[in-house]
């Protein structure tokens, strides 16, 4: 079958690709662009390890289909950290111990970003739904809730 | 060196891999690629129960784009009346696990596996492998696999001597069991159950594997040992230890899943008959069907007290799942279950059950939380009739220092004690309940590993440190060791780099389980660096032309001592490393051992939950976990370890169960009905950090990993009672099951 070719961008590098009509975008960044920071955890849309933004709306990426981001805007893990330095949520989880085996890390933290994106001071239980779809198994959500929370504060503070 | 002056040990540094995890570098199994690579897959039974008369793989050798086929004659034969024992794993079932072989055991048991150009080609031409079955019947359930006419999976493997599906037993005794009973004023006996769980971690397994025409071989995979990967894949393909380097990922969750191979032999295999570098990864479905659960399980506990309190007798009969090759847990739960009390007499007795599921793997405290969870609730109900708060009644039986333990040792220093202490002084323990809400109650303990490791201390050039150990870091093993090396040679902890190293590059160290990791590491990480530290004074004494022994290290300095004193000034890291040529060349030293001297670890957890009886969702509301620790090295990471454990027994005890349909087929291979719990599920986990030090350890440290998942099952279940006043003896406590109780 004859591969389709698609122009899009992906955090903020014009980039194109070629890709069968059932690649999912996961598939295309791991196998294709080599971005294995976007983790594939389930490939059901259960897990949220594969978390990416898609002209700012938070998405799996294993439920998009690579075709359908032809001019779109593509954040993944890797464009987090800007010019060298930390996202204040990278630093907070550092900080707060936020992560074990880490596996689940690039999602949570695109996630939320994204929550942050929308409201600079969630509530605890605001932040346990809005993660409500990114599994971790390693450190019972406790610090990564916490991070979460740090974060908010650092970003109010520097408001 | 008193603990107040530690600059590291006991502080919460940021762990030498978290830039490379919070920014999507770091390499998990699935995330290598190498020149050449083409892609394995799997083909897997779709029957619990068959012999294997024929396979043909003619059709799926031809496809295009097909380069290699692998099934069990391309592995090692293991005979089956031949033990070939590796660690707690015995090889013959380890090689019919990798690739049926005379039968398959379960659906989803790997038969064949296929190299191609593409994932896509490789799953086709699996289709084309043509396999002749002779279909049996099947037993997936305990009480099927042990009635007299149950299918048997194995011809030899005998029970009083007939062929059986129960594949071996363990007991351990103390006292007179019956003597104990007649002198109690109270006996309670009940019978629970518990379903198969899955570790559930999220990094699927996968590895990348190339063999080179003269057999020498690179493993990149995500595993809890590559040591362990490299000796297993070793045994099965035949190619000699000292021909692979296995390489480890990092790793994205194991909890005992990891500390065996599923995929690594068969892409050799496959690479080596390629001749192409070939990866694999399994789908979550994959990884739900064919890797290992933990047991499912049932038991009957007795237990029998004085109106005084003080317990007389206690008994435990544990039937545990081993999946489809011998190996359940059984030690964990017959071993583990009565290890907190001092019990004057008492029997437990349990039994490795074969049936057709997938191979039980190590989970977290392996059977430990399945024998505490009987044990745990029959307290309660003995508790509660005799009228005492169940941390009292605990205190009033708990094993101190010099408790002969039912499994057999007799206790060196330990805090069980102190975590009761510390719940009953917590303000959780007295913090008032609504209508619906009740507090649970339970202790727990695991046995703790030492065992080989090896690490190597180098002094780079610079004056800097890198330190290499030989066992995956799962939990943030890392951190903690470069808190340890930084502490001794009293130099900045971001001045020391700690790195995992391969088979190639570091000395044996046996896998990353059993809570063993910082145990062991710390320890030949502390002989390493105190050579170290010699070696760095035998370099002062050459510059200064003084005795080695008239020179102290201190604050990441060498100073001249006693009538030395302030003679001359002192010689930092840097200084003489940047000397290190013309005083005796490159400065570094290393360490291996098998390390002795591991203690167990002890909980007390208390829970308060409130139920939803509409729903029947029983929702966990607030959580305290206290567990000796012996020493905190890195507190964070303790205290995650201590959380992430009370939360799989959280989603042990209230959601998580391996669901068969009448096909003897697992119906909820995935994340959407195998149930894992939520962020939105929970409370936060506060705890409690114990610190009773090791005094067989140079730090004080304990294994804290394991311990935290025994306890919660039977809080969990002695909270709803509190709370709804029904006792549950059968897992997961989940809203289906709590609605018919409560409407019962």
């Amino acid at each position: 079958m004859a591969k389709i070719q698609v122009k899009t961008k992906i955090n903020g590098e014009k980039t194109e690709f070629l890709c069968q009509a059932y690649d999912t975008v996961l598939d295309v960044l791991r196998r294709d662009l080599n971005m294995t920071g976007t983790k594939e955890v389930c490939s059901t849309g259960d897990c949220g390890a594969c978390s990416i933004t898609m002209d700012g709306r938070l998405v799996c990426s294993c439920l998009v289909l690579a075709a359908e981001t032809e001019d779109k805007n593509i954040e993944t893990i890797e464009g987090m950290a800007k010019n060298g330095k930390f996202n204040v949520l990278q630093k907070t989880f550092l900080e707060h111990a936020a992560l074990q085996c880490g596996i689940c890390t690039p999602g949570m933290l695109v996630a939320a970003k994204s929550l942050l994106e929308k409201n600079i001071n969630p509530t605890e239980t605001e932040i346990r739904y809005w993660l409500a779809g990114n599994l971790c198994r390693c450190t019972g959500y406790d610090k990564i809730v916490k991070a979460v929370q740090a974060a908010a504060e650092e970003i109010r503070e520097n408001a | 060196m008193n603990e107040m002056d530690n600059k590291w040990i006991g502080k919460n540094t940021i762990r030498p891999d978290g830039a490379d995890k919070v920014t999507g570098r770091a390499e998990y199994g699935a995330d290598t690629i190498m020149p050449g690579m083409i892609w394995g897959k799997v083909l897997r039974s779709p029957y619990p129960h068959a012999t294997i008369k024929s396979i043909n793989t003619k059709k799926a050798e031809e496809l295009d784009g097909v380069f290699s086929v692998a099934t069990s004659s391309d592995c090692v034969d293991f005979p089956v009346d031949t033990p070939v024992i590796l660690g707690i794993q015995d090889i013959r079932w380890m090689a019919r696990n990798v690739l049926a072989k005379e039968k398959v055991l379960f659906h989803g048991h790997p038969i064949a596996a296929v190299a191609a150009m593409t994932e896509e080609i490789a799953e086709k031409a699996c289709e084309l492998i043509e396999v002749d079955y002779d279909v049996h019947p099947w037993a997936i359930e305990i009480d099927d696999a042990i009635k007299p006419d149950a299918p048997i999976l194995h011809d030899f493997i005998k029970f009083d001597g007939k062929p059986s599906n129960i594949a071996g037993t363990l007991e351990h005794k103390k006292g007179n069991i019956e003597e104990g009973f007649k002198d109690a004023d109270i006996i309670i006996e009940k019978e629970f159950e518990t379903a198969a769980v899955h570790q559930g971690y999220l990094e699927t397994h996968a590895c990348l594997v190339s063999v080179s025409p003269d057999d020498r071989t690179t493993i990149w995979s995500s595993s809890q040992g590559q040591f362990m990967v490299r000796a297993m894949t070793s045994f099965i393909t035949g190619i000699p230890q000292s021909s692979i380097r296995a390489i480890p990922a990092e790793i994205g969750g194991g909890f005992g899943g990891k500390t065996i191979v599923y995929l690594e032999p068969v892409a050799t295999i496959l690479s080596k008959k390629s001749g192409r570098p070939v990866k694999m990864v399994m789908t979550r479905e994959e990884v739900m069907r064919a890797s290992g659960p933990t047991s499912g399980s049932k038991s009957k506990v007795k237990i029998g007290a004085k109106n005084n309190g003080k317990i007389t007798a206690a008994q435990g009969t544990f039937y545990l799942q081993a999946g489809a090759f011998p190996g359940a847990p059984i030690r964990g739960a017959a071993g583990c279950c009565l290890a907190p009390y001092d019990i004057p007499n008492a029997h437990t007795f349990g039994y490795d059950v074969v049936s057709n599921r997938s191979k039980v793997a190590a989970y977290r405290a392996p059977g430990a939380p399945i024998g505490a969870y009987a044990v745990e609730c029959v307290l309660d109900e003995v508790a509660e009739a005799l009228n005492m708060c169940p941390l009292e009644f605990r205190l009033k039986n708990a094993a101190k220092e010099g408790t002969k333990a039912v499994h057999g040792p007799t206790y060196p220093v330990m805090g069980y004690v102190e975590t009761l202490e510390a719940c009953l002084s917590h303000p959780h323990y007295k913090a008032p309940l609504k209508k619906l809400q009740g507090r649970g109650y339970a202790s727990g303990f695991w046995f703790n590993a030492g065992g080989e490791s090896s690490a190597q201390v180098n002094i780079t050039e610079d004056g800097n440190v890198v330190v290499t150990t030989g066992h995956p870091d799962i939990g943030g093993s890392r951190a903690s060791i470069a808190n340890i090396t930084a502490e001794l040679l009293g130099i900045d902890v971001n001045r020391v780099s700690v790195l995992i190293g391969d088979t190639a590059t570091i000395g044996f160290s046996n896998l990353t389980g059993g809570s063993r990791v910082l145990f062991a590491s710390a320890l030949v990480v502390t002989e390493s660096t105190n050579q170290v530290i010699d070696i760095l004074k035998d370099r002062a004494s050459k510059i200064w032309n003084i005795d080695k022994e008239a020179i102290e290290w201190e604050n990441g300095e060498a100073r001249p001592a006693g009538d030395n004193a302030g003679k001359f000034k002192p010689l930092t890291l840097v200084e003489l490393a940047e000397q290190a040529t013309p005083t005796g060349g490159p400065i570094g030293a290393g360490h291996q051992v098998n390390t002795v001297g591991a203690e167990g670890g002890f909980a007390t957890h208390i829970c308060d939950v409130e139920v939803d009886i509409e729903l029947g969702i029983a929702r966990v509301i607030r959580y305290t976990a206290a567990q000796d620790v012996g020493k905190a090295i890195h507190p964070a990471y303790v205290e995650g370890q201590l959380q992430g454990g009370v939360v799989q027994g959280i989603g042990w005890a209230l959601n998580e169960e391996y669901i068969y349909n009448k096909d003897g087929k697992l119906d909820n291979p995935g994340f959407l009905d195998y149930r894992i719990p939520v962020c939105s599920d929970l409370p936060m986990i506060d705890t409690i950090l114990v610190e009773v030090p090791n005094p067989q350890h140079p730090q004080g440290v304990r294994g804290v990993g394991e311990v935290p998942i025994v306890p919660p099952l039977s809080a969990i279940a002695n909270a709803i009672y509190d709370a709804i006043g029904t006792r549950f003896y059968s897992l997961p406590m989940s809203p289906p099951k709590v609605l018919e109780k409560i409407s019962d």
